[in-house]
Formats: structure tokens, C-alpha cells, sequence
């Protein structure tokens, strides 16, 4: 790095050696960092603390696979990333995976060539007035000033409710979730539409949350997961398999608290295969066989991550809803570790 | 005659002017109720500040500071309002220097004081002595600074060193020598690492001047030029790092190196400004003597340059700094993102200056040129000697404005994901404990670029009235 701080343009011609064929993984290997794109700030799922350690629900997964990988769960260079950067950071190598609220769409996956390699919070557009507007529903919105968030499924979304309604609205385009929430609060719309985990999160920051109701319409599916470039599959299910591994951890009972009793065996052969005692699933994905223990370790499985940063306990307290795993009426099911 | 009626045979002493006519009240009544379209407009002026600062006073003395989120804030205050001004004291650091490690941050301190040393000489010589008694106290401002963020024994001792000389005029003559290595000694403190690569970075420009001077004699001007530069960059490509590698091996001289990645908060628009401001100047000086050449190649390249940079926004620019360079370089080159940045600035304020400066070159009469051509100058002897300290000197108050222009402008890097007070502003506010927290960050930001764009417009009048030449 030494060099191109000095050499810079200069050194680009020089240093044109770099070679996109080594596999992600033995970059990441190498460099000893795993690079991870994360949101610039969102309440929850990433935000810096005060002293610059990146927390949240999206972070959890990146500490997990730099675990998993690297054996550390500090070994990450957080690449804040904004809704227009954050695409071009993954393609073009800035960073190995992206933790960052996207939603998995057909177009990114297919046509921007990435790998959407799970979900792991299904989400959903809602609507926020202030309860003095006397709106109840969603479909009483004709005309109305809405705040949203460019560059994101949200504002398409959105087009597409009023069309099939056959309502109008104004659009007040912004930046950030933060933006949005001033320009609301300062009266600028009348109605916030983002996904209804931001809706939430926004509220509950508010002085006085009862003036505002959150609408029960959810107009769209927001999947929302970790994704990684195309093309490379080892990578891919890497990020998948330890994306699957904290939720089959919730599913079979393996928790941060417990895990250390579990990883001497049990009778349990699918949370012996999972923490490495039986079998090496761990050999085939390129890693050792305490992998998964250790992507669990960190931060706890999915459930007790999603508790710490969101759950209900939290100034954000979302319930798990369709979050749930599957066994409690939720969406959230990893294929077995076999 | 002998009637004769009281005859005054000496002068009334003056009588003071009336009251309604001078002091407090007479200049009240000339500036503000002169007339009743102004009295109007006065009440209207006073009614409007007063409830401005009667709204906004109690919620800025009513300020908490001893908060760690916004909701125990609100416990505190009790419904009533209030600034919560705990958010800056508890990321106050972060605001400051980004994800800096907390144990190095005596280093960007010291760059930062040391960058003043540095530019002192240039901008005030002779000190006026009220700017000597500033002088003193921006030394104790500097060790306090040192010494909050813990700093060693040594970078004390050289900010004394290089500090206290600046009193004295002549020595201070000597600190221009260190103004010049700064950048080298920025780079290193900034970004850590063995010094031996700054040192053989710098010994390429040394190295470069030496074959200039051995050579010119032999093979004339143009080619040794030339030779010399090939041989400087040869230098830099080739054995820097070996001989860097070498001399560490001998006697290391290791900071603990910290990434761009972790570079931020006001560090970073400073960083970014001082580069650019130090780089745009002298490039803008020669795209502007370019455009005005009479040599066809020199001259399209510079309106080519000048036109299309100010034809795109400075986020364009950013963008292809931050994602189209990433697409065309090959995978896996390492072209830190810092510096992409400050090129991309520097370049976008150079062509700005071109044109201030093209500005003052134009404004200068005819006959400079032609008297400086009759005293027999060389072009360049007649640009240094004759042109440009008259057209610079015209231009200083837009020099200024572009410099501030540019200062403010390194706020827009928060786009590109670099975290910088705005960006951090957003930071900060995505975690629960300060969600929903606008004003009191938003002022603080403000304040800090007031604090430095004013001081900016400041010494941009001191220096016009220092160069005043008029009568």
C-alpha cells in the first residue's frame, strides 16, 4: 500500500499485474482481511459505535464469515458503501461480499451478475403518516407527498402501488434513511415509505412514536440477504453455507452460550456435522472443520443476533414476524447440513 | 448712548450637539428610523431576530451534555427543550478523526499543527506583533493538543524545534526549508509505515536535480531535463523499494501504518483541502500561463483540460475516482481510494484557478508585459520577476473564494462512502443510541467549517491590504 501512496498514478501502469483468477477465498486468505460492504448507516443492521467498531444485524454476517474464514471475527475492513456505490464496489472487487440491505431482485441477480446466496431478513415496503393526517390505509394516499429513498427498489415499488391503484403522488426524492427521516419530521411529505424494519426504527427514534402510525399495507417483498460477485462458486457457498449455519444453529438449538458443551459431541449427528465433530463439511468448502463453531462463536446464531441488534428488547424492536423460523410459522429455513 | 443695552464682547462656547444627534441615539436614528420606510423595516428586522433567538436560545443553554443516547437525553430534559449536545462529546473523537486508531491520533494532531508551522513563514513574514502574541498561543494550543492525545516526548520536542524559530524573521526564513519537506513528513505521519519509503521517495526529486545539474552542461537544457526526469522516475519505480527495504533493515524507523480506509471525520476534508489547495495553486498557475501561450499544443491542451473539467460536477469526477477507475484498472490493483480522491480534487480546483489567475493576468496593463520584455527578462524571469506578483495579487480575493469553494466541496466525498463529518453525521445517527438526532450535529459541522472558512476570507483581507500598493 506503501507504494501507491506515493507512486499513485504513476504505479497504475507499473502494478497492472493484479490477476482476477485466484478464487475469492484465497484473496481473502492472503490478505488476512475479509472486505465487507456494508451500508453507510442503518439503524440496526450497521452503524459505527463511538469507537469506529461497526455494529448490526448485516455487520453479524460479515463477523460470521470473517470467523468462519479467517478464524477472527475483527479481521474485516468495513467498506462503507452507499445505495449507488454499493453494486460497483462488488463488481469490481472492492470488496468480497456485501452485507448491506439489498434486496434480491431478478435483474440483480441475473443482468448485474451477482450471487444472492440467502435471505436473511424478509422485509417489505410500509408506509408512515402522522396520525393526524386521519389516513388509515394505504389506499387513501391519492395526491400525497411521499418521501423516498433513490436508487432503491422502494422508489420502483412504489410507482408501481399507485399505478395499480390508479392514484397519483408526488414524489420527494432523498438521499439517506437519516434524510428522510428530517425531511418528514420537518413536514416536507406527508407519508415516509422505505421497508417496514426502517419504518420501525425511524418511529421508535421519534419524541413522541404515538404520532405516527405505520400503515398495514405491505406492498412489496423485500428479500433482503448478503450477495456475492457471479462466477465464483466456492466463494458463493461460503457466504451461503455460513449464512445457513447460523440459522440451522437457532433451528437445532446451538447458541454462543452452549456451543462450547455441543462442540464435544452430541447425539445429534446434523449439530455433530455442523460443528465439525463428524464428517468434514468443512475440508469441502476449503476450510478447516470448526468453521461453522466458529462463525456461530462470534456473534451467536441467528435468532440471538437478530435479538441483540432488532429484536424486540432493542430501541427498534421488530418482531420476528416472518423472521420466525419455520418450526414458529416464519420463512427462515437452511437446508440441512448433509 | 449711555443706555446701552447688554453688548456680548466674547464667543458662546460651543454647545454639544443635541442628544437626539450623536452617541448611541443619534446613530440609531441615522441608521435605523431615518425615514419611516426604514423605521418599518427596522421593527420588522428586530421582531424577526428576537424570535429567532428566543426560540433558539433556551434550547441551546437548555443543551445536555452529559448524555450517551438522545432517549436518556430526553429523561433528563423532561419534555422540556433542550440541545442535546451529548452526541459531540461522545463522538466527538470520531468527528475528528474518523476510524483512526484511538492510540495514534497524536499523529494527525501533529501533522495538523506542524502543517501550520509549516505554512506560517509563507503566509505571515514579518509577523506583526499582535500576530506574534496568536503565535504563542497557538504553541500552548499545540502542546494541549499533544498532549490530550498522548503523544511522545519527541513530537513535542519537534514542534518546539520548528515552532519557535517562526518568532524570529530570519529564522524563520530557515523554516522554509521544513515547509518545503512537509508534504513528505504529512505522508508519513499520516499513513505510518518505515520512513525510509518517504526518504527515497524524496531522494528521487534529489536525485533528479543532481543529473539535471551534471548533465546540463554536456548535453544542453532540453535534453538534460528530460534525462533527469527519466532518471528520477526510473529511481522511484526501481530502486525505492528496494533501497527503502535496505535502509529499514539498517535503522528502522516504523510508525504503526494505518490504511486510508480508516482515514475520516474533519481529518479527512482537511487532508483533502490542504492537498488540494497546495496542488491546484501551482497548477492552475501553469494551466493559465498555458492557455495564454503562443505555442499551439501547450495552448489546446490546457483549454482542453481547463473546459472539460469545468464542464463536468466535481460528484462526476468523484464517481470515476470511486467506481469507473475500479472497473478499468485490472483486478486487484491496490490504487488507494484517498488518493484517487485528492487527484480528482486537486484537478477540479486547478482548472477553477486557472481561470482566477487568467483573470488577473488580464487585468494587468499592456505595458508590464512590454516593460518587462524591454528590461531584457527571459519569459520565465519575466512571468516570476514582473506578471505574476501583480496578477496574483488581483486575483487573491478569488484564489480565496476558490479555496473555500474547495474546502467545502471535500463534503461531498461522503457519496462516494468515504466517511467524512457529514458522512460520519449519517453514521452516527443509524445507531440507536443517537437516532433521530439532527440539529445538534448538523451545527457543530456547520460550525467547524465557519471556524475554518472564516479564518480563510480573514487572512484573505490581511494579505490585500499587506500588498496594498495603491495610494
Amino acid at each position: 500500500m506503501k507504494k501507491t501512496v506515493f507512486f499513485g498514478a504513476l504505479a497504475v501502469a507499473g502494478m497492472a499485474a493484479g490477476v482476477a483468477a485466484a478464487g475469492t477465498l484465497d484473496d481473502v486468505k492472503a490478505r488476512g482481511k475479509l472486505n465487507c460492504g456494508v451500508s453507510t448507516g442503518l439503524v440496526g443492521f450497521a452503524a459505527p459505535d463511538a469507537n469506529g467498531n461497526w455494529e448490526g444485524f448485516d455487520v453479524g454476517v460479515c463477523r460470521a464469515v470473517a470467523a468462519a474464514v479467517l478464524g477472527d471475527p475483527t479481521a474485516i475492513e468495513f467498506v462503507p458503501t452507499t445505495g449507488k456505490t454499493r453494486f460497483t464496489a462488488l463488481a469490481s472487487g472492492e470488496v468480497d461480499m456485501l452485507a448491506r440491505n439489498t434486496t434480491w431482485t431478478f435483474t440483480r441477480d441475473v443482468d448485474l451478475k451477482f450471487e444472492f446466496v440467502g435471505i436473511n431478513y424478509y422485509d417489505g415496503q410500509g408506509f408512515m403518516v402522522p396520525k393526524s393526517l386521519g389516513v388509515t390505509s394505504a389506499k387513501e394516499l391519492d395526491g400525497a407527498t411521499i418521501c423516498i429513498q433513490t436508487g432503491t427498489t422502494t422508489e420502483l415499488n412504489l410507482a408501481d402501488f399507485f399505478r395499480a391503484n390508479n392514484m397519483t403522488y408526488e414524489p420527494v426524492p432523498i438521499e439517506t434513511n437519516a434524510e428522510a427521516q428530517q425531511q418528514y419530521l420537518a413536514g416536507a411529505c406527508d407519508v415516509l415509505t422505505t421497508d417496514a424494519s426502517g419504518l420501525a426504527a425511524t418511529r421508535a427514534s421519534f419524541e413522541n412514536p404515538q404520532d405516527h402510525i405505520i400503515l398495514p399495507e405491505i406492498i412489496s417483498k423485500e428479500p433482503l440477504g448478503p450477495l456475492v460477485r457471479h462466477g465464483d462458486q466456492q466463494w458463493g457457498d461460503l457466504v451461503r453455507w455460513t449464512l445457513n449455519a447460523l440459522i440451522s444453529a437457532e433451528e437445532l438449538g446451538i447458541t454462543s452460550a452452549n456451543i462450547d458443551e455441543l462442540a464435544k459431541g452430541t447425539k445429534n449427528p446434523e449439530i455433530n456435522r455442523i460443528l465439525g465433530t463428524e464428517g468434514d463439511l468443512g475440508g469441502m468448502l476449503g476450510l478447516d472443520k470448526q468453521w461453522a463453531y466458529r462463525a456461530i462463536k462470534t456473534g451467536g446464531n441467528y435468532g440471538e443476533l437478530f435479538e441483540k441488534n432488532i429484536g424486540e428488547n432493542t430501541p427498534i424492536g421488530l418482531a420476528r414476524g416472518l423472521n420466525a423460523q419455520w418450526k414458529d410459522g416464519g420463512l427462515i429455513y437452511s437446508p440441512p447440513f448433509r | 448712548m449711555s443706555e446701552q443695552s447688554y453688548v456680548r464682547d466674547e464667543m458662546l462656547p460651543e454647545l454639544p450637539p443635541p442628544a437626539t444627534e450623536v452617541g448611541i441615539i443619534g446613530w440609531m436614528r441615522e441608521n435605523l428610523f431615518s425615514g419611516w420606510l426604514n423605521t418599518i423595516l427596522t421593527l420588522i428586522g428586530i421582531a424577526i431576530v428576537y424570535m429567532a433567538v428566543s426560540a433558539a436560545l433556551p434550547w441551546f443553554l437548555n443543551g445536555v451534555w452529559n448524555a450517551n443516547s438522545l432517549s436518556e437525553c430526553r429523561e433528563i430534559l423532561q419534555g422540556k427543550s433542550g440541545a442535546c449536545w451529548g452526541v459531540i462529546r461522545d463522538r466527538f473523537n470520531q468527528l475528528m478523526f474518523g476510524f483512526y486508531p484511538h492510540e495514534e491520533q497524536w499523529r494527525p494532531v501533529l501533522a495538523f499543527v506542524l502543517l501550520l508551522v509549516a505554512i506560517a513563514p509563507i503566509l505571515f513574514n514579518p509577523m506583526p506583533l499582535g500576530m506574534k502574541i496568536g503565535w504563542g498561543g497557538f504553541i500552548l494550543v499545540g502542546l494541549w493538543l499533544l498532549r490530550l492525545t498522548g503523544a511522545p516526548t519527541l513530537a513535542y520536542l519537534v514542534f518546539l524545534a520548528l515552532a519557535l524559530p517562526v518568532f524570529h524573521e530570519k529564522m524563520a526564513r530557515k523554516i522554509l526549508f521544513f515547509s518545503a519537506l512537509f508534504p513528505f513528513v504529512m505522508v508519513w505521519l499520516m499513513w505510518g509505515g518505515s520512513a525510509w519509503y518517504v526518504i527515497s521517495a524524496l531522494l528521487g526529486f534529489v536525485i533528479g536535480y543532481l543529473a539535471f545539474r551534471l548533465l546540463e552542461p554536456i548535453i544542453g537544457f532540453l535534453f538534460s531535463i528530460i534525462v533527469s526526469v527519466l532518471v528520477a522516475i526510473g529511481w522511484w519505480f526501481f530502486l525505492t523499494a528496494p533501497f527503502a527495504a535496505w535502509m529499514a533493515g539498517i535503522i528502522p524507523l516504523e510508525l504503526t501504518p494505518v490504511e486510508s480506509r480508516k482515514f475520516g471525520g474533519l481529518m479527512l476534508s482537511v487532508m483533502l483541502g490542504v492537498t488540494g489547495i497546495v496542488g491546484s495553486l501551482p497548477l492552475g498557475i501553469f494551466l493559465a500561463l498555458g492557455r495564454q501561450s503562443d505555442l499551439l499544443i501547450v495552448k489546446s491542451i490546457s483549454v482542453g483540460f481547463i473546459e472539460f473539467i469545468r464542464g463536468v460536477p466535481l460528484i462526476t469526477l468523484l464517481f470515476v475516482a470511486s467506481t469507473l477507475l475500479n472497473i478499468f484498472l485490472p483486478p486487484g490493483t491496490e490504487f488507494d481510494i484517498i488518493l484517487r480522491v485528492m487527484i480528482m480534487v486537486t484537478l477540479f480546483s486547478a482548472a477553477y484557478m486557472a481561470e482566477v489567475i487568467r483573470g488577473g493576468l488580464a487585468a494587468l496593463p499592456r505595458g508590464q508585459y512590454e516593460a518587462a520584455d524591454a528590461l531584457g527578462l527571459d519569459y520565465w524571469k519575466a512571468q516570476r520577476l514582473v506578471i505574476m506578483p501583480q496578477a496574483l495579487k488581483i486575483s487573491i480575493p478569488g484564489i480565496v473564494s476558490t479555496f473555500i469553494g474547495l474546502f467545502k466541496d471535500t463534503t461531498l466525498v461522503s457519496i462516494i462512502g468515504l466517511l467524512d463529518m457529514l458522512g460520519l453525521a449519517n453514521a452516527i445517527r443509524a445507531t440507536t443510541a443517537w437516532n433521530g438526532i439532527i440539529w445538534e450535529l448538523y451545527l457543530f459541522i456547520a460550525f467547524v467549517f465557519w471556524i475554518f472558512c472564516f479564518s480563510m476570507s480573514r487572512y484573505s483581507m490581511y494579505l490585500e491590504r499587506k500588498l496594498q500598493t495603491g495610494h
